[in-house]
């Protein structure tokens, strides 16, 4: 059998826009992956802690609310101290490409911005994965 | 590979990727590791309709039962769907009172195909978590609607939940919940008909021939209020007493491990019949000859079995 | 010439091979015709502007008597930099307020939450007291300017905010104008700021109904609101028939409270989405004027025609916009101002070119601003009213948006209304699977984005953006520190318990709320003491 890739969505923060984080669930479930989704409001602690204790492959966080440059580093911040760096983080929503740079020298592997196609985004997941 | 020291305290990173080994059948070896480490936690099982609130219910019972400085896995189960074989798994966000708590694991499983409420490999991942010094293990199914039997079989106590709004859908699960639950709870005990489901399933237990001298309790809770919880963790608890006290524990244990050693017999014999016995080059001819009316299927099976006895 | 001869030289002749469908799904003739309007009777489906049932207008003169109000939702920042913002876009002919809060504000939090990190100011003005609403309000005449306050659960204690402003520039509270969106059946479905399950949200809104309706009785109390739901995905029907329902669902629950309907609907408002396909989004805005109307006659037997009025204000679609080719989002925009204008809108926001990218900055909020000055002094579209009345198309349009509505509503009915509609997750299940499927014919190329799926470009897009300092965060604290030292801080607490009492016991919260916020008592502070009463909501997880 094909390992499942397993992936966790997260809304972190105050943040209530759920349309992308909600597409994106559906599509990534509809190209057969076993997609954690968070919910809303979510602490970074929790991301991280439900990331490890469903051994994703990688978390998904989708940020519009402008907090990216305090959470995303967060959350890097925590899986280094639980030794959890094995896990892959991506992310997407409404950031701009100057601190996509720096989240990316951070340790985010990848971005994705408004207009993205979901069939790009599972096919750049597979390719990270397998 | 799993390092069994770092499992057997309970090491989150390490429980999560055993149980993902577990899960995609790649560390053979481990369910022999640590079964001797296992047999120790208690086992719940939380199962009923979509909606009905089980997820909300582990999150209220949860608390209770880590008092005492007791340790809690939880399994909850959802489809993969069959069209694409992926799955959203959405249960945590109910819980996500327990999601920072140290003495909580929680683990998302996708059926993968599996029917009757669980996951084919959620037994075994109960057995890591077993093994990982868990004290309770809750276990929530799928709840497709319709009584899920598999639940009952792994484990001690069986709460069956029901809502006022499954109204008809009970008539026709009846029999099957009178079958699994130990416990019946009706939940969300704040909307109206409650009280009316309760009077009815009271009378449909009380139909039911009294062979056993455990009166299933049918209790009322409202999850996302907290209420009736702590009825309801005691229940449980008394059930488990029961048990322990008259002894059930042990034969219903003993009966649980000779279906799960038949089941996993019957498993391997099957294997070994597709991998050693059957040709299934030769057993392709026959079947050509059997659709030409040659030969009777009860012909080729003859042919096999001799190859066996 | 027959209309049997046309379609016969029509179905000889080439049809482009797209979906004619708009994005509600219906499909669309090439050709309408008085057939289409087969049952229609003038006086009884249309009549005149300002009469019911009010398809063509809710006012006799509409436009000739006055523009709809030009009113940018904007906020950021700290109180300063946002009323600076305020004073720009009434210097360049805006004509309304609309206050955009930061995420903590929207959830009742103060600045100094830990959930509130990172967030201060950033998506909106950072509000924690009345000394942060001064700011936000020193020099604008409350008494000229009407303000519109998207603000859901903590709306009681903004609006208390205002009041309290207003009285101290002396401007009492029975003249102020204005709106607070107050709508949080929506937030449940569609915007998700919410704090306290939906019965104790129900039980504030009410509150407030009878409050405002005795002592602010000029005040929107209510913008029931369409725009976030087509935000979160819906189509043009979905938003249509969720917004009615849920606006019929505060008349159930303001009467059931005791009070006749017509003391609070009059003062009841919408707020409604401009989307991609010009003609649907005209006629949904003049379906929703009628089925109102109709309902609120026939069912709720109100006796005052104000309470047959579907006033509204219209927000062009973000959601449309897009970060490729971001010039175009202009004439997106442009389209969308028209249908609303065409729709006969009682005030409009614009979007900005910049959409995708972060708040708007000055230049682009301006250029959005002209746009609807262009439309209402160059383009003459403002001088008679409802020009696109009795057009075959936007009639026959309207009467399929209403028959469809009503299919909706029998749906919710059957689900027992739309609170447990809500609990069953119903509106957020259809909502999210249209815009998965919005989603899917965008990359199926079954509907088109210019610039995403057509005509794309390689490009690299340089575009001036806003920025929040991160010193907001820090100052905004500060301030908020300082208010905590000078305020009486035993008369805060015994305010704060007077509002506990009043939540449990079942008075009416506003006066308690006013109260507090008259001692300085924080956004926070009062949110968290209703919270300790109402418990917290959990979203129930619905694909
Ligand atoms: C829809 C929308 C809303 C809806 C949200 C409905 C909902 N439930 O989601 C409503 C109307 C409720 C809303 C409200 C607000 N909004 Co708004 N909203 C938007 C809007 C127009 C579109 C977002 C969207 O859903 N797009 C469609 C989806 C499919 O795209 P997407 O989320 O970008 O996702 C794509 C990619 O980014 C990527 N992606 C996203 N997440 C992830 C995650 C992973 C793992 C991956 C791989 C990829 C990925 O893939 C997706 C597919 O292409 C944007 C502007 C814009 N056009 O982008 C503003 C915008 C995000 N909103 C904004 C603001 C300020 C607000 C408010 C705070 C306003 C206020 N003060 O009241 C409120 C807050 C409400 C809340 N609870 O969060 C600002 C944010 C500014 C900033 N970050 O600097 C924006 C940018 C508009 C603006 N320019 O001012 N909003
Ligand atoms: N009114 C009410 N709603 C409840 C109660 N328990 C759960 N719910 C709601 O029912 C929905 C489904 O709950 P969930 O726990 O996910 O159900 P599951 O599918 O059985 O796991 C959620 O919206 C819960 O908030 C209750 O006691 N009363
Ligand atoms: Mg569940």
């Amino acid at each position: 059998m094909e390992k499942k890739i397993r992936i966790l969505i997260g809304k972190p923060g105050l943040d209530g826009h759920d349309r992308g984080a909600k597409v994106i669930a559906a599509a990534l479930r509809d190209a057969g992956f076993e997609v954690i989704y968070t919910g809303l409001h979510q602490l970074s602690e929790s991301i991280v802690e439900a990331a490890i204790q469903e051994d994703v492959d990688i978390i998904g966080l989708s940020i519009l609310s402008g907090a990216h440059m305090t959470i995303f580093p967060k959350i890097l911040d925590l899986l280094k101290q639980k030794n959890a760096e094995h896990i892959i983080v991506i992310g997407g929503g409404i950031i701009p490409e100057e601190d996509i740079k720096k989240l990316l020298k951070m340790g985010v592997k990848r971005i994705f911005t408004p207009g993205a196609p979901t069939n790009e985004i599972v096919y750049y997941i597979k390719s990270i994965i397998h | 590979m799993t390092n069994l020291q770092n499992l057997l305290k309970a090491d989150k990173i390490t429980i999560a990727r055993a149980i993902t080994q577990v899960e995609n059948g790649t560390d053979p070896k481990l369910l022999e590791e640590i079964f001797p480490h296992t047999g120790n936690a208690y086992y719940i099982g939380i199962t009923g309709p979509p909606g009905a609130g089980k997820s909300s219910l582990v999150n209220a019972i949860v608390p209770k039962l880590l008092e005492n400085n007791k340790k809690v896995g939880i399994i909850a189960v959802d489809p993969t769907s069959p069209f694409s074989g992926g799955a959203l798994l959405g249960d945590r966000i109910r819980m996500n009172d327990l999601a920072l708590n140290e003495n909580v694991f929680i683990r998302s499983m996708a059926t993968r195909g599996s029917l009757g409420g669980l996951a084919s490999k959620t037994k075994d991942v109960a057995l890591v978590l077993d093994a990982a010094g868990m004290d309770y293990i809750v276990i929530e199914t799928v709840g497709v609607g319709q009584v899920e039997l598999d639940i009952a079989q792994v484990c001690d106590t069986t709460v069956v939940v029901l809502v006022p709004e499954s109204g008809d859908a009970i008539q026709a699960m009846k029999a099957g919940i009178l079958e699994v639950a130990d416990i019946l709870v009706v939940n969300k005990g704040d909307r109206s008909g409650a009280d009316r489901l309760i009077l009815e399933m009271k009378f449909a237990f009380e139909l039911r021939a009294h062979n056993t001298d455990w009166h299933n309790p049918i209790l009322k809770t409202t999850a996302i209020e907290n209420i009736g919880i702590d009825e309801l963790v005691s229940t449980i608890k008394s059930h488990k007493e029961h048990l322990e006290k008259s002894g059930k524990l042990e034969i219903e244990r003993k009966n649980k491990l000779t279906l799960r050693v038949n089941e996993l017999i019957e498993e391997r014999i099957k294997s070994h019949l597709h991998e050693y016995v059957i040709d299934q080059k030769q057993l392709k001819k026959m079947i050509d000859k059997a659709y030409e009316r040659k030969i009777t299927p009860q012909y080729i099976i003859d042919e096999i079995a001799k190859k066996i006895f | 010439m027959s209309k049997d001869n046309w379609k016969e030289k029509f179905s000889k002749l080439k049809e482009r091979d797209i979906n004619f469908s708009n994005l509600s799904k219906i499909k669309i003739n090439p050709l309408y015709t008085p057939d289409d309007n087969k049952d229609f009777d003038y006086e009884k489906d249309l009549s005149y502007p300002g009469e019911y049932p009010f398809t063509r207008g809710v006012y006799p003169n509409m436009y000739r008597g006055r523009l709809w109000t030009m009113r940018q939702f904007s906020g950021f920042g700290t109180p300063k930099d946002t009323n600076n913002r305020y004073k720009y876009l009434l210097k360049h002919g805006q004509t309304g307020l609309s206050v955009a809060f930061d995420f903590p504000t929207l959830y009742g939090k103060d600045s100094d939450d830990p959930m509130s990190l990172g967030e201060v100011g950033k998506c909106g003005v950072a509000i924690d007291t009345l000394r942060d609403m001064e700011i936000l309000f020193d020099g604008i005449p409350l008494e000229k300017i009407s303000t519109s306050m998207t603000i859901n659960p903590p709306a009681a204690m903004l609006l208390a905010m205002y009041i309290v402003v207003g009285e101290k520039q002396g401007v009492p509270k029975e003249v102020l104008t204005g709106t607070i969106q107050n709508d949080m059946l929506k937030e449940y479905q569609a915007q998700k700021t919410w704090i306290y399950p939906p019965e104790p949200s129900m039980r504030i809104i009410t509150d407030i109904l009878e409050y405002c309706s005795e002592n602010v009785p000029k005040w929107n109390t209510i913008s029931i609101s369409g725009y976030h739901i087509r935000e979160a995905g819906s189509t043009a029907l979905q938003e249509l028939a969720f917004t009615l329902a849920n606006g019929f669902t505060y008349v159930d629950y303001g009467i059931n409270k005791g009070l006749p309907v017509d003391t609070f609907a009059p003062r009841l408002s919408f707020f409604f989405n401009s989307h991609l396909d010009f003609f649907e989004e005209i006629a949904k805005y003049r379906a929703a004027r009628r089925i109102w109307a109709k309902l609120m006659k026939d069912k709720y037997h109100a006796q005052d025609p104000k309470s047959y009025l579907v006033r509204f204000h219209t927000q062009t679609a973000g959601c449309s916009l897009t970060a490729q080719q971001p010039e175009n989002n202009i004439i997106r925009t442009a389209f969308q101002g028209l249908a609303a204008v065409l729709g006969g809108t009682q005030s409009l926001h614009t979007n900005s070119m910049d959409e995708t990218y972060a708040l708007p900055t000055e230049k682009a909020v301006k250029i959005a601003l002209r746009t609807q000055q262009l439309i209402a002094y160059e383009t003459g579209v403002p001088n008679t009213i409802d020009p696109l009345g009795g057009s075959y198309y936007v009639e026959a349009l309207t009467d399929e948006l209403e028959k469809l509505t009503y299919e909706y509503f029998d749906k919710i009915e059957t689900l027992g209304g739309v609170v447990p509609a809500i609990e069953k997750g119903f509106f957020q299940r259809e909502i999210s699977r249209s815009a998965y499927e919005y989603q899917k014919a965008l990359e199926k190329k079954e509907k088109y984005h210019v610039g995403v799926n057509i005509f794309e470009e390689k490009e690299n897009v340089e575009i001036e953006l806003l920025k929040i300092p991160e010193e907001v965060e820090i100052d905004q604290n500060k301030s908020l520190k300082n208010v905590k030292q000078e305020r009486n801080n035993s008369k805060v607490k015994s305010t704060l318990i007077h509002l506990r009492n009043a939540a449990e016991n079942g008075e009416n919260l506003m006066p308690r709320i006013l109260d507090c916020v008259r001692e300085y008592a924080t956004l926070g502070e009062m949110c968290g003491t209703l919270k300790e009463v109402f418990g917290i909501y959990k979203e129930p997880i619905i694909f």
